[in-house]
Formats: C-alpha cells, structure tokens, sequence
C-alpha cells in the first residue's frame, strides 16, 4: 500500500465514501447517481400521484401525513435550525385552527372570506409567536421549554374554559367549551371550493411545496447561517455581530406563522375543531417527526412526518401488523447473531421446539381447549405449529408474557450456545403471546409496535433518518 | 496617534472580590482611515499579561459587553460604549476570540466565517425567501469575504477545508479560524484571549509572526492577551501587567518584564530580590 498525505488521504475521502459496501451497494450508488432535479421530480410525481391511485378513505392519511410534515417544517425552524426548545410550538396549530373556526362558522353572525381570513390568521399567528419569542431572550433550554410548555397548556385550558369572554356580550359563545366548534366551511378560494379530500390534499401539496422551496433559500442565506450560529453557540454569535433577540423572534415568528396556516387548513378538514386536537400528544407527534427524520434537514423532517404519519396508519391492519412483527424478529435476530451457523441454530430449534411443545400438550391436554387462529395470512402459516389457546387463553399468554421478557433479559447477559438456547424458548413464547393476545387487540398493539419500531430506528441512527450528526464537545 | 479605546477608572467585582481595580488603559490607533486600506498606519500591538486570576479575561469581558463595570468608563473613539450588547460593540468594530475555543463546531469551515458577516450584510428574510438578485449578489460578497479571510492563514483554511464541519478542525486551526471569524466583522479593534494557548513551538512561533502581520499588513489596533512570554516579548508595542485587577506596570516588554512588582506576582514575595 503506498503512502498518502493527510491532505490527499481527506480529499479522497468522497470517493472513498462513494465504494459503497454491503448488498445495498448498486442501488445506493445508483440513487447518488441521479440528478437531484429528477430525485425531486420523483418524489413530487408520486406524492401528486397518491390521491389518484389510493381509496378515497387512504386519501385522509395522505392529508394527515402533509399536515403533519407541514408542521414538522415549522417546527424545524425553531428547533432544528435555531436551537430554541419550543413546546409551546402546537398551541400556534390551534390558534390558526380556532382563530378559521370561529370566523368560519356560526360561532360569529359575520363569516369571513377565505381570502381574507388566511392571511390574518397567518399573520396573527406570527405576532403571538413574536409574543412567545419574549421569554426566549432570557431563557435557553430546559427552561425555555417549561416556559413554552405552559403556553401549549394554556392555550387548551383556555378554549376549554373560556367559551364567554369575559366583559364582552354574555350570549357570545367563542370557543364552544369542551364540545369544540362543528361545522367550519371549507376554504372557498375566490368560488373555488376546497371541499373533497382530494382537493384538500392538492392544496396542502401546493403549499408544502412552496413552503419547502421558501425554506430552503431561507436555510441558505444569512438569516439560516445566524440561526445555526445560534444553536451553536449564542454568545459567540453575538460576539460575531448577530442580533440573537431578533433572530430569536424570527424563527418562532416563521414556525408560528407555519403553525398557524397549517391549523386553518386542520380546521377546514376536520370540519370542525376540538380542544383535545391540540393537547400535548400531538405536540409529542410532531416532535417525533422531527427527530426521527432529522432535525435541521427539510427532507428529513419531511420524511419524519411520513414515517410518524403513515405507520400508525400502516399497523392498523393486523395482518400487515403481523408481517412487521416478524420481520422485526428476523431482522433483530440477523442483527444479534451476524453468522449464518447460529442463526440457522436458532431457526431449525425454533421449529423442532414448536412441534415439540405442541406434542407434549396435545398428550396432556383435551384438544378442546385449542382454539383457532387468526384469518391473516401469517397466521394461518404458523398455525398447527404455535399454540393457538381457547379456555384459559388470558391466563397462559400472560405467563408466556412475564417469561419471554424474563427470556429477553437473559437472552441479554448470556452468550454461546447458551444465548441460543435461550433464544429458541423466548422467541416461541413472543410468537405464542402475539398469535395469542397481541394480534387480536390492535389498537394496543399499534401504539407498542409503533414505539418499538421508533426505538430501533433512533438505535439505529441517533441523528434521525436524513439527519447530520452533531458534536457537542470534542 | 490617538486611542482607539480608552478605560478610565473601570472597575468591577463580583459579590465581593473585586476583579478590576480602577483600571486606566488606552489603546492607540491612527484615526480615520479604512480598516481594509493597507496603506494606513498600523495600529499598536498591546499585551496584557499577569498571573492567573488576574482579571485579563474579565477585562476583555468588560470590553465586548459581556458584563458591566461597576464604575469607570470605556470609551470607543471618545464615545462611551458602557452599557452597549455585545452585539452592538462588535458591530462598532471590537472583535475577540475565546480563551475556550468557541467555534462555530457542527457548521463548516466557511459558514463559520460568514456568520460573522451578518452585521454587516442586510438582506431581508422575504428577500431570502425569494433569493432576489440583490440577496444573491450580497451572498457572493458574503462568500468572497469569507474567502479572503480564510487566505489570509496560508494553505491551511482552505481548498476542501472550506466544506468541512468545523469539529473537523485540529486545537491549532480552530484557533485560526476563530480569528478568521474576528476578521470577518470587519473590525479595528482585535482582542485575542491567549491566541498561543495549547499550541506547540512551531505554532506559537506562526502565530507570533501572525499577529504581527494582522497589525502589519491589514491595521488593525490589537489588544491581546498572552502567558507564552515569547509570543508576548516578539509582538508586543507595549505590555501591561494586572495582578488581582489592579496595574501593576505599563511600558515596554523588557520594562515590564524586569518591574519587581511584575516579578512578585508571578514568583511571590521576595522573588524580585534574590535575583
């Protein structure tokens, strides 16, 4: 091997990035190979295409999932760029979608066009991020974000509480309380009416579009440079001639605007507007789509928000809830085991160990207790191979349940031939409670598959899916 | 001749040690003139040395707004700047580095000096967002300046450098860039916080002839602080010592560097005498 300088060895160092590794190889290289100009078209063409080729219920997840990267955008500002730790970020979603309810519907005898009302809201939204950007100058971090979560809480208490304002007219009834506002109009753009799925998706395609163009121009100029310098070290920044209170007020001004016309397109969706819609788990989902795609990266965050929006979606079908399900034990076993001998080890076990349990308890027990399996595909595959429990079916998967995690955990501290055969029981009892228990509840199992596969994902790749690794102190 | 910055009587404790004892100081600069026009007059290269604990960190704190004396006066071309953000000094042509490299780390090499552009730029946020010709061409000055900056330390901050994070950086280059960034706010006043801390021999003695050239080659008045006292005794015009705030002397290095009372403060009690 000849000899190279640093200086050659660090400039080779794309290239060398470009021998790609691993069975994913051709296609990775193929991806770079691209023009980023046809990735974009790509990527466009089949979001426009989506509503076209899904049923007409599919298209309400598409709208969820733009909504929910629209707002992770937002939030990306503020969070990803700037460094400001906003909590307060889903009370800006509301307001925009309150602040069309209630000029939108008969809460008020005036109804406002939509022209109107969207850039007011728009721009109403950005003054109260202007106001929330207050404590911000003298607040970082954790108590900033106390700070802004006592806004998020605020906002909820107050559509809930104060249907009446107070010294205004006693019938005028603002916020509807705890039952919400129904019946918003749609937006109606000069007699267009944005009143179908279809068109409600095109729309936020259009303005999710704009906006990432207008953010990414954003990002590159001198205002993205200062906000970075900011995250990175505020009073270096201000040392290097940046007005970090104004910046400050910048990023929750655009996030807030962002939030705001998000909300207003929410509310025309939804049809109507509900306190519990802006309540803190949705600030978490938001946060999530942020994170797992990248915080700081526009096409990761994107990606974030489909991931956070689809999956849920994705696992409400057992069936498809099933394939994640043991992909995930096969992937997790790949991962564990690396060599092919212990992995085949554990999969020829695992299926002896199958036939053999059910032997012995078909010799023990009536076969009456045997109940039938799932009408999933998997299912029916693993039938007559796990047991599938009738009577005493809570009982004895609860058991299987307390002795796969006790199985996970030694599965944890031992190695060898001993972690293998530890492996075959714990992976039985982990199918047996799932074709037992979990398959069966999926709106349980949705939320535990849903973390499980963040967990991994964040394991994986701590910096989010498109994200860059960031070094705090080297 | 006249004072870029002048301190008067500045004084400041915390709680109840006092860090700077009535300090008098003036900085000396040739009035008028643009920063960038080489063919000026230098300024003056004025070190401030002393034992730890000193208050020389605090004095460039005082200067750069971070903290505000208690009593006294500092005064930027006979204007007061007491009270002023740090923002508003830096703008005003006072650029420092940090003792604790602070460095733009997960931006790159470039960026981190065009960040230090922004006082002087004012392309809008809707200008940004439409990226209008006007911001475009600032952009390119912004990109030109930050080139320049980084030229002016040799092959070392450039080429591929340009494009990496800055963590990427070796100690020695971080704390070039860090002055690369100073340069980029387009100041007239430089104050660098032990520019040769953590460096080796053959650092120190490039940053020595650095310093010299920032002062030689682009005019800027320096203010520096420094412990390495070869550094100190090849750049300095003039030296001044503080020990527990107070001066303790003021002149040239060879002056400054045999005063008893200097030797007492890094030696102890006595130390002077048995010389």
């Amino acid at each position: 091997m000849s000899q190279i300088g640093v200086d050659q060895w660090v400039e080779q160092s794309d290239e060398r990035r470009d021998r790609y590794s691993g069975w994913t190889a051709p296609a990775r290289r193929a991806f770079d190979k691209l023009p980023t100009g046809w990735k974009l078209v790509g990527v466009l063409g089949a979001a426009a295409a989506f509503p076209l080729l899904v049923p007409q219920g599919e298209i309400r997840i598409g709208i969820t999932v733009l909504l929910l990267a629209m707002l992770a955008l937002g939030l990306n500002v503020v969070v990803g760029w700037a460094g400001l730790l906003d909590l307060g970020f889903v009370a800006f979603y509301g307001f925009g979608a309150y602040f069309y309810a209630i000029v939108a519907s008969d809460q008020l005898p005036a109804h406002w066009p939509t022209w109107v009302a969207i850039p007011i809201i728009v721009a109403a939204a950005a003054l109260l991020g202007a106001l929330l950007s207050l404590p911000s100058r003298r607040l970082v971090g954790d108590y900033l974000a106390i700070m802004t979560l006592f806004f998020a809480q605020i906002f909820v208490e107050l559509v809930r509480n104060f249907e009446r304002l107070p010294f205004v007219s006693e019938d005028l009834d603002l916020t509807g309380g705890p039952n919400g506002i129904p019946g918003v109009e749609a937006w109606d753009l000069f007699g267009f009416q944005i009143n179908s799925f279809k068109r409600h998706y095109y729309l936020l395609l259009i303005l999710l579009v704009v906006l990432i163009a207008g953010l990414h121009n954003l990002n590159a100029s001198r205002t993205g440079r200062a906000w970075r310098a900011l995250r990175e070290d505020t009073l270096a920044a201000e040392h290097m001639t940046t007005p970090v209170n104004k910046l400050k007020l910048l990023a929750f001004v655009v996030g807030a605007a962002i939030a705001g016309l998000a909300g207003s397109i929410f509310a025309a969706v939804q049809v109507g507007v509900f306190p519990n819609n802006f309540a803190l788990p949705f600030l978490i989902t938001i946060y999530a789509a942020v994170i797992l795609g990248g915080s700081g990266s526009i096409a990761g965050v994107v990606l974030g928000a489909v991931a956070i929006g689809y999956i849920p979606e994705l696992l409400r079908d057992p069936g498809k809830a099933g394939w994640l399900f043991y992909i995930g034990l096969a992937v997790m076993l790949v991962v564990t085991m690396k060599r092919w001998q212990p992995i085949a080890a554990v999969t020829i076990g695992l299926v002896v160990f199958g036939f053999v349990v059910r032997f012995v308890s078909s010799a023990i027990w009536d076969e009456s207790i045997m109940g039938t399996a799932n009408d999933t595909f998997i299912s029916r595959f693993v039938d007559g191979w796990v047991l599938i429990l009738g009577e005493q079916q809570d009982l004895i998967t609860n058991y299987a349940f307390v002795v796969a995690i006790a199985g996970v955990l030694s599965v944890v501290v031992t190695r060898g031939w001993l972690r293998i055969a530890t492996l075959i029981p714990t992976i039985y009892l982990a199918i047996l409670v799932w074709e037992n228990k979990l398959a069966l509840q999926p709106s349980i199992t949705r939320q535990l598959l849903f973390g499980a596969v963040l967990v991994v994902m964040m394991a994986i790749r701590p910096q989010g899916l498109l994200g860059t690794r960031r070094v705090e102190i080297t | 001749m006249s004072a870029i910055l002048e301190l008067s009587g500045l004084s400041k404790s915390f709680g109840g040690l006092t860090v700077i004892e009535n300090l008098d100081l003036a900085v000396e600069s040739t009035q008028g003139g643009q920063v960038s026009d080489v063919a000026i007059k230098q300024g003056e290269i004025l070190s401030v040395i002393g034992p730890n604990g000193a208050g020389k960190t605090t004095l460039f704190n005082l200067i750069s707004g971070i903290y505000r004396p208690d009593s006294g006066e500092i005064r930027m071309d006979g204007r007061s700047i007491v009270g002023r953000s740090p923002e508003e000094i830096a703008n005003l042509g006072i650029a420092r580095t940090f003792q604790t490299l602070r460095i733009f780390l997960n931006m790159t090499v470039k960026e981190n000096v065009m960040a230090a552009a922004y006082g002087n730029t004012k392309t809008g946020l809707w200008q940004s967002i439409f990226r209008t010709p006007a911001s475009r061409r600032e952009e390119r000055e912004i990109s030109e300046l930050a080139e320049s900056k980084l030229a002016f330390f040799g092959e070392r901050l450039m080429g591929y450098r340009w494009d990496q994070p800055a963590y990427s950086l070796s100690y020695a280059n971080r704390r070039r860039l860090e002055i690369a960034r100073a340069m980029a706010t387009n100041p007239r006043l430089l104050m660098l916080d032990e520019p040769a801390a953590g460096m080796n021999p053959a650092e120190t003695h490039e940053i020595t002839e650095l310093i010299g050239r920032l002062r030689d080659e682009v005019g800027y008045s320096i203010l520096v602080i420094e412990h390495d006292m070869h550094v100190v005794e090849g750049i300095s015009d003039r030296v001044i010592a503080l020990d527990h705030g107070v001066k303790i002397a003021e002149g040239s290095f060879a002056d400054v560097a045999t005063d008893p009372q200097v030797i007492e403060a890094y030696l102890g009690y006595g130390a002077a005498s048995k010389k």
